[in-house]
């Protein structure tokens, strides 16, 4: 059994310049739990764990471990006092073998400098077979699932004897059944003595795994809550103010189909179908949710039906009019509203003020241009009125639009493509890294748009978004259409799909990736038009 | 992770407390990529990936600068300002260190410093004194006109510094490293010169010929490199360096040709421009400024229109600040690139008519001289804002006119001003030494996190 221990956090208070990030955070973990820090992106929840990993100095404040007060200068020594971190982007050198990313940084040596990893590889069995984490050690780190990637993380921490292991956004990058098994690996952890600070802002799998939970809001601990407290309180803990997690969107009433995709495919310069034979329709004035693990094709998908995608073929029609082929101005014209994935990458330009980035794909239509020169009143007037309809908080219409944080971000991209007449919507990500309040607005406003007769296409890789926006779902796998589904279908089932599995074929214990497309030529229950 | 965290060095020209946000972010992608798994979820915001590494994402783009570069060329106007100050110093210690009075004092400086600090003082002085006579005012001028040449010739030598160098603002404001001023002065001289000797027009309609001529050769010169990138993705840097060795090279060949080379002459130079074919001097034939000068201030004027109230300016910036953002927005960077090189060119273009029809009259090889190659450090110095290059271009223009002024009165050598102009740059280029040296770096222990709220802020639009 290992020395379990207490870890402690004092009055730990951390000061950038005039922002405070951190002010007097108490933290106690009793060993051998599993602590959970809630709270929305920003609230201070990783500051806070970065100061105890010994990346930052605290500004005030102890960190104290079985009641003596210690002070790292880095994270060594904060491995060495038996902490041990899994950062959301895993740092792992993909061409290297799982025994020499554990070993990496502490590389174990014989005679003359010669690598000795024959212990490593011991010890990563040792800890696999003890867990259960069914890890090669002489496995390509490259050729495993981001799942397994995340438990050689694990193992580097456990490796160097952590007894307290800290998760940041650990689901982030998961499969709702790699999910599962990650809160199953949690709990096993737990039962070998290891105490888990697990950082995040899902409620479902808090409450599934946590037996503390602590909410973070602004900087402050607001409050601890037991698991057993519902969504919704912990929620209103959150964001401060009450919060309705439900949607409560009408029914949709679609009308025709005025959005056709058939056999696109994608082609990526290395040869792979990145997208393969989609095809589906959307109608207006309704919600097709595309849902998926991150990498599946979505960001092809997108970009192929906006014009950013060389190799192309298929067909992708708008009101009977081909889009494909045609610039991305002239798919814009055609009244294509389009909200990227990455808003910081394709959605904004940072230095540009929020004036301007109101107006970046509208700037030299009228009013805002008669002829090449531009009406610096009218943008103005513009940001005005969008800042105003969006609730965005900025200083000021001239602020740069990167100084704003991420909710407001997407509330200017959101703003823009919203503020002209539509036939068609589509929004990647249209929540990813937003507040929970902003969640809401965002939701309502897509629901709006629908009920407007607009077709909506929502690609999301966070399941409860999918499930609470779309009037039907369409699951993609390796650039494949896995099957088109109602909505109201169980997550378990969606789950299975977003690993390639059919519903139908489940029982069948069909391994992950066979045949899904021919799969959903054949499946039952599936809408198919 | 520790790339993220690590205090930075890194130069950075930013307002002292936006730098550490815009450093925060743009050293993360290499510790965010050396852990290429799949792209993630932002949620958690510590490690919310950067907007830089636009290159890692699907699909080429031409265009996106090199990120440091990007701080240095468009950082903030102060740091300009102090540059040049501490170049000046530095090259006042220099001027004073070559001075025998500064020299014999510091023989028996512990038993009279204050002889050594004097002669130091003087030294640096008189050769400045004399640079500003040479390059503003002098007084000891015979008359008010002659008082006043001095800055006629700085005006003068400003005029195509400036144009060339709104050139390379230009392109630098789109995303594009336009070394290639040098070369297009030389295609721009070589078609203005030839029209203003070769051919012989009315007045009035010879000069605007002229003119135009120069401009479409820069243009083409530079809206070829323009071409070759955005069709073939061949870097620019690369593409204008060989172009000015191929523009060079033709000159020369050309004046070796019948065309080109004036009958009766073995010199590789140009015959003489007709009288209708050059600029009209403005302040009377005493001095050397000419009509160049004037246009100019146009063309920083258009430059600052282009720039933030045209619909083509805003592609520019866009391009230059975030092509996969302008991408997306509908915007065609390969148009926006081939446009601003062209563009460029022209205005480069526009500084070899001032060379051919302004201050030389003729085509040598040396028309250029190397006003294309300081219209970089011109547009550096003016951080790639039109008046910011304008005022750049007058500054570098005063420190040529002075130099040799200074010279004859003080025995400085020319030399000098070279050295205090590369301080400058060098001092442009690190930023947090600058800031270091007048005490103006914010506290560094921890870099921001806060830094989430204030990232980016480059100077986006304004000149």
């Amino acid at each position: 059994m290992v020395r379990v221990l207490k870890l402690e956090l004092r009055g730990i208070t951390k000061r950038f310049g005039t922002l405070l990030a951190n002010d007097h955070i108490d933290v106690v973990v009793e060993s051998g739990q599993i602590h959970c820090l809630l709270g929305e992106n920003g609230a201070g929840k990783s500051t806070l764990m970065n100061v105890l990993y010994g990346l930052y100095e605290p500004t005030e404040g102890d960190i104290l471990i079985d009641g003596k007060a210690v002070s790292f200068r880095g994270p060594g020594d904060a491995m060495a006092a038996g902490i041990g971190m899994v950062h959301q982007h895993f740092m792992l050198v993909p061409v290297f073998t799982v025994a020499e990313n554990v070993a990496l940084g502490a590389e174990p040596t014989k005679a003359a400098g010669f690598l000795n990893l024959d212990e490593t590889r011991r010890r990563i069995r040792e800890i696999s077979d003890q867990y259960g984490f069914d890890v090669d050690p002489d496995a390509m780190v490259e050729d495993l699932p981001v799942g397994v990637q995340q438990r050689v993380e694990i193992i580097k921490a456990l490796v160097r004897n952590a007894k307290v292991l800290i998760l940041d956004e650990p689901t982030a990058v998961l499969t709702p059944q790699e999910t599962d098994e990650l809160l199953d690996i949690m709990r096993q952890l737990k039962a070998g003595g290891t105490s888990i600070v697990f950082i995040s802002h899902k409620l479902r799998e808090v409450k599934e795994v946590s037996d503390t939970i602590t909410v973070i809001r602004r900087g402050k601990v607001v409050g601890s809550a037991e698991p057993t407290a519902s969504t919704t309180e912990l929620a209103s803990m959150m964001v401060g103010r009450a919060v309705s997690l439900n949607l409560d969107k009408a029914p949709a009433t679609p009308q025709e189909k005025t959005f056709e995709v058939r056999d696109l495919t994608v082609i990526a310069p290395n040869g792979q179908h990145v997208v393969d034979g989609l095809s589906f329709d959307i109608a207006r004035g309704e919600i097709l949710a595309i849902a998926g693990v991150q990498g599946n094709g979505q960001t092809e998908l997108t970009e192929a039906i906006l014009g950013l995608q060389e190799r192309v073929s298929g067909s992708v029609t708008l009101d009977g009019k081909e889009l494909l082929g045609r610039s991305v101005k002239d798919v814009l014209k055609a009244g294509v509203g389009f909200v990227p994935e990455d808003r910081k990458v394709d959605g904004l330009v940072g230095t540009f003020s929020v004036a301007e980035n109101l107006v970046l794909d509208l700037y030299d239509k009228p009013p805002y241009a008669k002829g090449i020169s531009m009406s610096p009143a009218k943008i103005l007037e513009n940001a005005k009125a969008r800042i105003d309809e969006f609730d965005v908080r900025t200083p000021s219409a001239a602020a740069a639009a990167g100084t704003l944080s991420g909710g407001n971000q997407q509330k200017v991209v959101m703003a823009r493509e919203l503020s002209r007449p539509l036939r068609l919507f589509i929004a990647s990500q249209p929540t990813r890294g937003v507040d929970v309040g902003s969640i809401e607005f965002l939701h309502r406003r897509i629901v709006a748009e629908r009920d407007q007769g607009t077709p909506v296409m929502i690609i999301s890789t966070e399941l409860d978004e999918v499930m609470e926006l779309a009037d039907r779902i369409a699951v993609l796998y390796k650039g494949k259409l896995v099957g088109i589904v109602p909505a109201g279908t169980s997550r378990d089932v969606l789950g299975l799909m977003m690993a390639g599995i059919h519903p139908d074929e489940h029982a069948h214990s069909q391994p992950a990736g066979s045949r899904p497309a021919a799969t959903s030529d054949h499946a039952e229950g599936v809408d198919h038009d | 992770m520790t790339e993220q965290h690590r205090p930075n060095d890194t130069p950075g020209g930013q307002q002292a407390g936006q730098s550490h946000a815009k450093h925060h972010h743009e050293t993360g992608p290499a510790a965010e990529e050396t852990a290429a798994v799949v792209s993630v979820d932002t949620a958690g915001g510590a490690m919310e990936p950067s907007a830089v590494p636009a290159s890692a994402q699907s699909g080429k783009l031409p265009g996106g600068p090199d990120t440091l570069l990007r701080r240095i060329f468009t950082g903030s106007g102060m740091v300009s300002v102090l540059a040049v100050f501490l170049a000046l110093v530095i090259g006042g210690l220099l001027i004073a260190s070559t001075d025998t009075r500064v020299a014999t004092t510091a023989g028996y400086f512990f038993a009279r410093p204050t002889d050594f600090l004097a002669a130091l003082w003087n030294a640096a002085t008189r050769s400045y004194i004399a640079l500003f006579q040479g390059s503003v005012f002098n007084p000891r001028g015979n008359g008010l006109a002659a008082q006043f040449a001095p800055l006629m010739e700085t005006l003068t030598i400003a005029t195509p510094l400036i144009t060339a160098g709104l050139g390379v603002a230009l392109a630098f404001r789109a995303g594009l490293f336009n070394i290639g001023a040098q070369g297009q002065i030389i295609v721009a001289g070589i078609l203005a010169a030839w029209v203003g000797f070769a051919l012989h027009l009315p007045l009035g309609l010879h000069l605007l010929l002229v003119l135009v001529a120069g401009i479409i050769g820069g243009a083409l010169w530079g809206g070829l490199v323009g071409v070759l990138k955005a069709r073939t993705g061949a870097h620019e840097v690369i593409l204008t360096i060989m172009f000015n060795y191929i523009a060079l090279y033709f000159l020369r060949y050309l004046l070796n040709t019948p065309a080109f080379q004036r009958p009766g002459e073995s010199n590789p130079i140009s015959p003489i421009l007709d009288p209708s074919a050059v600029y009209p001097q403005i302040f009377g034939t005493q001095y050397r400024l000419h009509l160049g000068f004037i246009l100019a201030i146009g063309a920083t004027f258009l430059v600052w229109w282009l720039l933030n109230r045209s619909t083509v300016g805003f592609e520019f910036r866009a391009v230059g600040a975030n092509p996969k953002a302008a991408q997306t927005a509908g915007i065609n960077v390969s148009r926006s690139t081939i446009l601003v090189m062209a563009i460029a060119g022209g205005l480069a273009g526009m500084s070899g008519v001032a060379q051919v029809a302004g201050t030389e009259k003729v085509l040598t090889d040396g028309v250029a001289a190397t006003y294309g190659f300081d219209a970089i450090t011109v547009a550096l110095l003016g951080r790639s804002t039109p008046w910011g290059t304008f005022a750049a271009g007058l500054l570098f223009g005063a420190f040529r006119a002075g130099a040799v002024q200074m010279q004859i009165q003080t025995g400085t050598p020319i030399d000098i001003v070279l050295v205090v102009q590369s301080l400058i740059v060098l001092f442009i280029a690190a930023p947090p030494l600058v800031r270091a040296v007048f005490g103006l770096n914010p506290r560094r222990k921890k870099p921001a996190r806060a830094a989430k709220n204030t990232k980016a802020a480059t100077t986006g639009g304004a000149a």
